[in-house]
């Protein structure tokens, strides 16, 4: 009965520094991302990916969707220039300094504003934050189903389902979720196309931008004050001393030399009581 | 600000979620209970865990022997495999009713997936992937150990007014409690209210390859680009002693080994009493995999390489001429 039913889907795409260009400043505790380079975070692009290969597929259509500075509508035009229909950056400096409730809440009103979404695709988590409570929380926000780190996406027409395969600790599941869903990608679950670079130098591509005014939030639900967490402090990392023992000698001597080092953790049921090996003097 | 389910004044005691599979606690339920217990105790409060699932009075009991003061049990046939629909409702009702200060739970794809949908329907705030919880002193509340970006630093994060303080933990970074022959914690069945058609979610096919859990390895071989995807050499090593093949996130995404072999930030944080990490680099992402290792050796031909500085064997060599000689040497050592 659905089968002219054409899906619109939604991806929300994350721009995060490139991690080995974030700088740490011990002194002040805090991290300087001013200047490190930016990029879309990395399971984000296999959203991306997922949606336009479900367009190819089904028809429909391909919104993006990003909660950040002005900034981040250059990289909405590169999601442009790769094939989605329509960006939308929801920017406002109430927005800033959200933790995980108020960036589910806001991302969740954009989404309710783009109307009719079907298919909402998110990256696992961001690399900056890797919380990934992100998706479930739009996904409860709007009342939709959902599937985190998901892979091989189908929606099912007749049905009008969606239908996963969910990574699980030590195995994986097949599961279908009625649309409208919110679904997170695993990095890597896919081959990200490139850019169009005839579609990036043609016509102007553009971003239409939303603020907390436009979206209807109220300014208490967003940013910073709607948030719930606050950081407490930034610590240096626990690091354990360890001996750094540099073993010489060509390669049969060297593993010789850590044989011995090492017997201790290699005995198992050599002992009389036949207990392993634990907590060995060898290494007090 | 964003109002929460119920006040800090009505909130009491520390809660743990249960995760089970096939009536089978996760390690990381226990991994919560035994820190669980200990804040706790500092608290002078009650350490509760709920356990979800059907047919699950086994694990209750492994539950209470792990220090739990009281099990929380919701069982139903249609919870004896996890949806998201299901689990969200039962533990929400549980939490809304009972009001518990903090709710621990594992950062397992099941338990991150509750998580997340739980704490926007609590409305609340979550900390999640923690490596550490402590309390802090003057408050009494929850902070939460976060890594972020670049090796070295953590943040602390803490929830001041939202209830219950949730935060997802890392398996693997709490060691498991000792199990109690007299355990004192009681069990407390409560009703569930659940019909199938609430739940969205339909499960077609379900894989678990039993056995593997990096976690609970005692020893790890651990590959990284310096394999050259050829792990020949380490999965022998790992056959002869008794350990698991790891791998890092490079090795992984090149299709060299299955992504449940994924050490660190993206995979998991193991505590092996012995670590033969070859060919990585060691990267920060890479090492908080084996930082609670009682034993590092690393082996990599590139001197410079900082996996040497978290190391406490280094051989500056190539790993394929090293590793031959080891394993042979191993060979001897258990035949002499």
């Amino acid at each position: 009965m659905n089968a002219m039913r054409t899906p619109h889907i939604a991806v929300c795409l994350k721009v995060v520094p490139r991690p080995e260009e974030v700088k740490v400043n011990l002194e002040t505790r805090t991290l300087d991302r001013a200047n490190a380079r930016q990029q879309f975070n990395p399971p984000d692009v296999n959203a991306l990916e997922f949606a336009l290969a479900l367009r190819e597929k089904h028809v429909g259509r391909v919104s993006v969707l990003s909660m950040g500075p002005p900034f981040f509508a250059e990289y909405l035009k590169l999601a442009l220039a790769v094939g989605a229909d329509t960006a939308y950056l929801l920017s406002d400096r109430a927005f800033g300094g959200a933790d995980t409730l108020p960036t589910s809440y806001t991302l969740a009103r954009g989404i309710a504003k783009l109307g009719d979404c079907d298919l909402v695709v998110c990256g696992e988590e961001s690399s900056d934050g890797a919380t990934a409570q992100v998706p479930p929380g739009i996904a409860e926000w709007l009342g939709m189903a959902q599937v985190t780190y998901g892979s091989d996406l189908e929606i099912l027409p007749e049905r009008w389902r969606l239908k996963a395969r969910r990574e699980l600790k030590g195995g994986h599941e097949v599961i279908t979720v009625p649309l409208p869903a919110v679904v997170s990608v695993r990095v890597g679950a896919n081959e990200p196309r490139f850019i169009d670079f005839a579609r990036l130098t043609g016509e102007p591509l553009g971003v239409t931008v939303w603020s907390a005014a436009d979206l209807g939030v109220d300014p208490a639900m967003v940013g910073l004050s709607g948030s719930a967490t606050v950081v407490a402090g930034v610590d240096r990392a626990e690091t354990v001393e360890r001996r750094r023992e540099l073993l010489t000698g060509t390669p049969e001597e060297k593993a010789r030399t850590l044989v011995e080092r090492i017997a201790v953790y290699l005995a198992r049921g050599t002992r009389p009581d036949g207990a392993a090996a634990s907590s060995p003097a060898a290494h007090a | 600000m964003i109002p929460p389910s119920y006040t800090k004044a009505e909130a009491s005691g520390i809660w743990v979620f249960l995760e089970q599979e096939s009536g089978r606690l996760e390690g990381v339920a226990l991994e919560l209970l035994g820190r669980g217990r200990q804040l706790a105790n500092e608290a002078e409060t009650l350490l509760s865990g709920v356990l979800l699932g059907s047919d699950v009075e086994a694990a209750a009991q492994v539950a209470l022997a792990a220090g739990a003061d009281r099990v929380i049990v919701a069982e139903h046939p249609a919870l004896a495999v996890y949806t998201t629909d299901a689990y969200t409702k039962v533990v929400g009702e549980i939490v809304v009713e009972r009001r518990p200060d903090i709710f621990l739970l594992g950062a397992t794809p099941n338990g991150r997936d509750l998580a997340g949908r739980l704490a926007v329907r609590l409305r609340t705030g979550l900390t999640a992937d923690c490596t550490g919880l402590e309390l802090e002193a003057e408050t009494g509340l929850l902070l939460g150990r976060v890594t972020g970006f670049g090796g070295g630093v953590v943040a602390i994060i803490k929830c001041p007014e939202h209830r219950p303080q949730m935060a997802t933990v890392r398996p693997g970074i709490f060691a498991p409690p000792e199990l109690t022959a007299k355990p004192w914690g009681l069990i407390e069945r409560v009703p569930v209210r659940l019909s199938r058609h609430e739940i969205r979610t339909e499960v077609v096919e379900r894989a678990l390859h039993e056995g593997l859990d990096l976690t609970k390895a005692e020893r790890i071989v651990a590959g990284g680009r310096g394999t050259h995807g050829d792990f020949g050499p380490l999965r022998e090593l790992a056959a002869l002693i008794g350990a698991e093949v790891g791998a890092t996130r490079v090795a992984v995404d090149e299709g060299w080994i299955e992504r449940e072999r994924q050490i660190g930030q993206t995979g998991y944080v193991t505590r092996p009493k012995l670590a033969v990490v070859c060919g990585v680099s060691g990267a920060m992402h890479f090492t908080v995999g084996v930082e609670a290792a009682e034993c590092v050796v690393a082996i990599n031909s590139d001197e410079e390489a900082p996996i040497f500085e978290q190391a406490d064997y280094v051989i500056v060599d190539d790993l394929f001429s090293v590793l031959p000689s080891l394993i042979k040497q191993v060979r001897a050592l258990e035949s002499g």
